[in-house]
């Protein structure tokens, strides 16, 4: 027993990191974008609410804990909708190829990332390791109450706040895509964007307000791992990049649906860790184990075509750049 | 009737040209470039404070600066080019092959287990494994998602990609197997004392081999692609599959083939990547180099000399930048973000190439 409750606890702090990649990528994907960027800005999220969080705890001896998460947040949201804007101006206006510029945001991304992320104490002239400890407490600080309810206060409200705030997330996403008139525009944009166009919806202006804040919300996910997975330090190790492709195949996973997301999220999690949770396995079969989260989505990817079942097919012009002009 | 008042010109219209001469075009790219390492010069400045003439100095000195620098970026930019050339077969045929990361990685297992195991066979049998391993192993990763994309349109994009990581937890448990010494969880270098397996010194180093090897494969692939049936098959399909079908293309044959191709010869650089460079195996052999060379691949439009100068372009930008950054005890990642800024200019820059820009006013006609 205590090792499920432990085994889902780690599921969840999992699951949260990919589930805000998920979420953003799908408002992307809806607007008719494969960003293939989501690690690169999920960096680029991580490491500016760490820049701006470090930068503001350094210069004050009292930092105040409000404001330091509000910081990492907006720094956060930034960092991610900057790298959205980076590849939105390349895809849309001057029309390269998504997947390519993709590939080049995530390398531009780890790479911006984990310079800063090594490179922020010797910057800063302070040697010793990088760590935001206010912060990484705010972002850690678990509902008040809630959380001494035994196994049930284990189990839902162990958490700090992200992990509530990216299922709040995915439910609005989801209710904006199916039930309002802007989700309904946004999705035409993806499914076919010359109908859209003929119905007077900006296309333009729909793919790049998606595209940014689909990359703000990847952001968060980044600014998650920096500060409550990884407890406010950097690690060069590139596991967020792990986590962002994770994120891209969460996003198939759940067939474009971000309510699928929060279930799904915790699923690869639990797969993800299982390999601690299994006697007996040496740590060479543990590394066999880590594979599952991504053969489980080649399986789905396989099911999905096989079955080719309508409403879960991607959007029909995903991955298609528009041109008006283009007859 | 209308008024011409009232219909208002767009202040900004795009036409398609296909007629900009060879020189402007090389001209355009070339101010992208330029245009790019100004930013990233300007970005260096600001971090480290170092004047931008001193940082290319010691970008040129770090990449071509000894011998064995340029030796190293000479491997840099082989290792690139052969994974580039492995990848224009498929991304000319449009099969989005963005599993090039773990085809090179199973490739360089199969190159460490025989180095491994297979290390008393006479020198010529055991590279003669090692190479028919290799590329078997990188084609059998590239053919599972050729295959269902061939007889059941799955995704290939997604599905090379999770490729990918299925190869570095391979490449993990392999290591944790053979790690040595124990507790390292590293493999070491393999066979260091009788050096069985490593491509032998030519020319005063170990890079040679490497270097001749893909520079035969940037050739024959040119060849492969230029002349021959299979390089037109392959044009034709990347242009419309219902095209080819309508041709009487057997589509989903050509495409099986070419990535049984394309990832022989991924396999094939894992080889060159183990036997050839490092003498080991990590989850880092590859090193992100699946990724920058479908780029390389792409921006070259799939032609092998302009993907060998990419490839030396983005060697000495690593290089270099490694060198400031350890002179001004930074780490290397710069180089990475030197190299997202450089790709994203020469990207943008093709809009310029295939676009013209007819400004509200302009006395210019639309042809």
């Amino acid at each position: 027993m205590q090792g499920l409750v432990s085994l889902f606890q780690a599921a969840v702090f999992f699951g949260t990191v990919i589930m805000f990649g998920c979420i953003g990528e799908i408002l992307t994907e809806k607007a008719g974008n494969l960003n293939l960027g989501v690690p690169g800005i999920m960096y680029l999220g991580g490491i500016s609410s760490l820049t701006a969080v470090f930068i503001y705890e350094g210069s004050t001896p009292e930092p105040n804990p409000v404001i330091c998460v509000l910081l990492a947040m907006v720094a956060a949201f930034l960092g991610g909708a900057l790298g959205g804007l980076i590849y939105a101006v390349l895809t849309i206006s001057l029309r390269t190829n998504q997947n390519v510029t993709g590939l080049a945001l995530s390398i531009f991304g780890s790479g911006v990332a984990n310079f800063f992320g090594g490179s922020l104490n010797t910057l800063a002239g302070r040697f010793e390791q990088i760590a935001v400890p206010v912060t990484s407490a705010a972002f850690r600080k678990t509902p008040p109450f809630l959380s001494g309810l035994g196994i049930v206060g284990k189990l839902f409200f162990s958490y700090g706040f992200m992990v509530y705030l990216a299922i709040i997330l995915a439910v609005i996403c989801q209710y904006f895509l199916h039930h309002t008139r802007g989700g309904l525009n946004l999705r035409t944009v993806g499914e076919n964007p010359q109908a859209a166009d003929a119905a007077g919806i900006d296309v333009t202006k729909n793919k790049y307000l998606a595209i940014c804040l689909g990359a703000g919300i990847s952001g968060f996910g980044g600014a998650y791992y920096v500060m409550d997975y990884i407890k406010g330090t950097w690690a060069n190790d590139g596991s967020i990049e792990k986590l962002g492709w994770l994120a891209v195949a969460l996003v198939i996973f759940t067939a474009w649906r971000p309510k699928a997301a929060i279930w799904g999220a915790y699923l690869f999690g639990v797969l993800y860790w299982m390999y601690l949770y299994i006697p007996g396995l040496t740590r060479a079969s543990q590394e066999i184990f880590k594979m599952l989260p991504y053969v489980v989505t080649i399986l789905v990817l396989v099911i999905t075509s096989l079955k080719n079942s309508r409403e879960k097919q991607p959007p029909a012009s995903l991955g298609l750049s528009y041109f008006r002009e283009e007859r | 009737m209308h008024d011409a008042k009232q219909l208002r010109e767009p202040f900004l219209r795009l036409s398609k040209r296909e007629d900009l001469s060879m020189g402007r075009k090389i001209a355009v790219r070339l101010a992208a470039v330029v245009l790019a390492l100004i930013v990233c010069g300007i970005l260096i400045l600001s971090i480290t404070g170092m004047n931008p003439i001193t940082v290319y100095v010691t970008m040129i000195s770090g990449a071509f600066g000894t011998r064995s620098r340029v030796w190293s970026t000479v491997k840099e930019m082989m290792m690139l080019s052969c994974i580039a050339v492995g990848l224009a077969p498929a991304f000319k045929m449009r099969f989005w092959n963005i599993g090039a990361e773990g085809q090179v990685l199973i490739g360089g297992i199969v190159t460490a287990a025989c180095m491994i195991n297979l290390k008393d066979l006479p020198a010529p049998l055991l590279f003669l494994a090692m190479a028919v391993g290799s590329v078997l192993a990188g084609a059998v990763w590239a053919l599972l998602p050729a295959l269902f994309k061939a007889k059941w349109n799955t995704n290939e994009t997604l599905f090379t990609l999770m490729m990918n990581y299925v190869a570095i937890q391979l490449t993990s448990f392999f290591v944790a197997k053979w790690e040595n010494p124990y507790g390292s969880n590293t493999v070491g270098i393999i066979n260091q004392s009788t050096q069985q397996g490593w491509f032998p010194q030519i020319a005063g180093s170990r890079y040679f081999c490497n270097a001749v090897l893909v520079l035969l494969l940037a050739v024959l692939m040119h060849i492969y692609l230029k002349y021959t049936k299979h390089g037109y098959e392959i044009a034709v399909v990347g242009a419309s599959e219902n095209t080819a079908r309508y041709a009487g293309i057997n589509v989903g044959w050509v495409m099986i083939r070419t990535m049984l191709l394309s990832g022989a010869i991924c396999g094939l650089a894992g080889f060159m990547a183990v036997a050839g460079a490092s003498h080991t195996i990590s989850v880092s052999t590859a090193g992100g180099r699946g990724f920058t060379a479908i780029i390389v691949a792409w921006l070259a439009k799939f032609d092998s000399a302009t993907m060998l100068l990419i490839s030396l372009l983005l060697a000495f930008l690593q290089n270099g930048a490694g060198e400031i950054a350890s002179k001004c005890k930074l780490n290397d990642y710069a180089s990475q973000m030197i190299i997202g800024i450089i790709l994203f200019f020469i990207l943008g820059s093709e809009f310029f190439i295939n676009y013209r820009m007819i400004f509200r006013g302009s006395k210019k006609k639309e042809v």
